[in-house]
């Protein structure tokens, strides 16, 4: 049976891993190469390097970040942040990534999704989409853009559509109100986008327990999750999370 | 030498990392004439099998000359499918054929089954099914094997092993299976036939035991 996916996220900025609570408020967490090889060694399934200060500073992926990442690490690794064009793209894989991902560029040049998939394949394009609830107590999500500063006016599950039918393989789901909060992950959001469409969708923003992650399986109909802050500060082991996991009959990798 | 045949499918930087990581000598042939220094041939790729077309005559005779010498031949997803007789993603296109059957969609033997009003009849692959059906495509993520039978590819890989998948296209189990899996159906994980070997999945990136499988082929091709 096709295991969860637990995703760990490094949040580079200027060659450092740091993390943000409600995408501000940054605090250093450490080397990515070094926290990198200590996930590997953990268990965890997948790794994604988010350059987060890219596409503000309009800077590139960082390809020495990339380099350091992949050279001893032989599970996937998506890169996002800043890929604007095919060339960035390119400039990831290139470096050793196996999926980029496209946020804010797919918004504005949707098209780009199809360029990217047409050259590498649909398994190396990932769609992410910073969703925020259109009212504190509705079932409408909003996407936004430019690293969550702008709403970007469309509809979370539409967009998840359009990505979709554009080429994209994944799509990376964050909730802004959850994003740093550890209050647990917006299940009706991710839930709402994963039975939208067929491809698989990695839940993000606001794991905090182990319960949250079991929640976001069954509840959210996640097909993996994503966390940074739990993991980076050692609070919560790779190991201890898949156990709790299969404990609840969530098939992992173990 | 290894040779990593490059026909712009796919990564190649993840799957030669992998083959230095365990200390294979590699090298990317940029014609089929530089086959001929091969001690084995790795066809990796990723994607659309249309991809596949880059592979022309030219290509296909230097591999079968090799592979006719006794040379080991491994396919790595996409790779994998080529060896086979075709696929239904690009049916105009033939494979490599030197083993049997044509690659599928995941989803065409569950919907086959949904259909039919006799029972499936033990035995066949629609008595295999899974009655789940929100199984998504592509079929992303680890996913164990279940082996078969004893092969070179998989000396020292345990059964039920975990390894990374990312595809939407099938091979069918025939008596070239070494190890299955299943998503929502049973397919094809790994196969082999004397010195030809495949894997759906990316070994490249599936940790220990992709890198075991990768040893295991350095290994036949000495």
């Amino acid at each position: 049976m096709l295991s969860k996916r637990i995703i760990a996220c490094l949040d580079v900025r200027n060659g450092q891993v740091v993390k943000g609570v409600n995408f501000g408020d940054l605090r250093a967490a450490g080397d990515p190469a070094e926290l990198a090889r200590r996930y590997n060694a953990e268990g965890i399934d997948e790794l994604v390097i988010l350059d987060i200060t890219a596409t503000l500073e309009a800077r590139r992926a960082l390809a020495d970040t990339i380099r350091a990442v992949a050279r001893e690490l032989f599970i996937p690794l998506a890169v996002g942040g800043g890929i604007r064009t095919e060339a960035d793209a390119v400039a990831a894989v290139d470096a050793g990534a196996d999926k980029v991902s496209l946020n804010t560029a797919a918004i504005v040049e949707p098209d780009l999704i199809t360029r990217i998939a047409d050259r590498y394949g649909s398994q190396a394009v990932v769609v992410a989409i910073d969703a925020k609830r259109a009212a504190p107590d509705g079932d409408r999500f909003s996407v936004y853009k430019r690293s969550g500063s702008a709403d970007a006016g469309r509809d979370a599950v539409e967009w998840a559509r359009e990505a979709e039918s554009r080429g994209a393989g994944e799509i990376l789901l964050t909730s802004i109100d959850r994003d740093g909060t550890r209050a647990g992950f917006d299940c009706a959001l991710t839930a709402a986008v994963s039975s939208a469409v067929s491809i698989p969708v990695i839940a993000s923003g606001g794991a905090g327990g182990l319960g949250d992650f079991v929640e976001v399986f069954t509840a959210g109909r996640a097909d993996a999750a994503l966390a940074a802050s739990i993991f980076h500060y050692a609070e919560t082991s790779v190991r201890a999370l898949k156990t709790h996991l299969r404990q609840h009959g969530i098939p992992v990798r173990l | 030498m290894i040779a990593l045949i490059d026909y712009r499918a796919g990564n190649l930087t993840s799957v030669k990392k992998a083959l230095a990581a365990i200390g294979a000598e590699v090298f990317v042939p940029e014609t089929p004439h530089d086959l001929a220094n091969a001690a084995g041939i790795i066809v990796p790729g990723v994607g659309h099998f249309g991809a596949t077309r880059a592979l022309d005559q030219p290509w296909i005779d230097a591999i079968l000359g090799r592979v006719g010498e006794g040379r080991p031949l491994f396919g790595i997803c996409l790779g994998m499918q080529w060896l086979l007789e075709g696929s239904e993603e690009a049916p105009e296109l033939p494979g490599l054929g030197l083993l049997s059957g044509r690659c599928y969609r995941l989803g065409t033997v569950r919907r086959a089954a949904a259909t039919t009003t006799q029972p499936p009849t033990p035995g066949t692959a629609a008595e295999r099914l899974t009655p789940d059906q929100s199984v998504k495509v592509p079929h992303v993520g680890w996913n164990s094997i279940a082996i078969q039978r004893e092969a070179s590819i998989v000396d020292q890989v345990a059964n039920g092993s975990q390894v990374y998948f990312t595809h939407s296209y099938v091979a069918p189990v025939t008596g070239d299976t070494v190890a299955t899996s299943a998503h929502g159906e049973t397919f094809a994980a790994v196969v082999q036939r004397a010195y030809i070997s495949g894997v759906q999945f990316h070994p490249e990136k599936s940790g220990d035991v992709g890198l075991r499988i990768l040893r295991n082929f350095v290994e036949l091709a000495g």
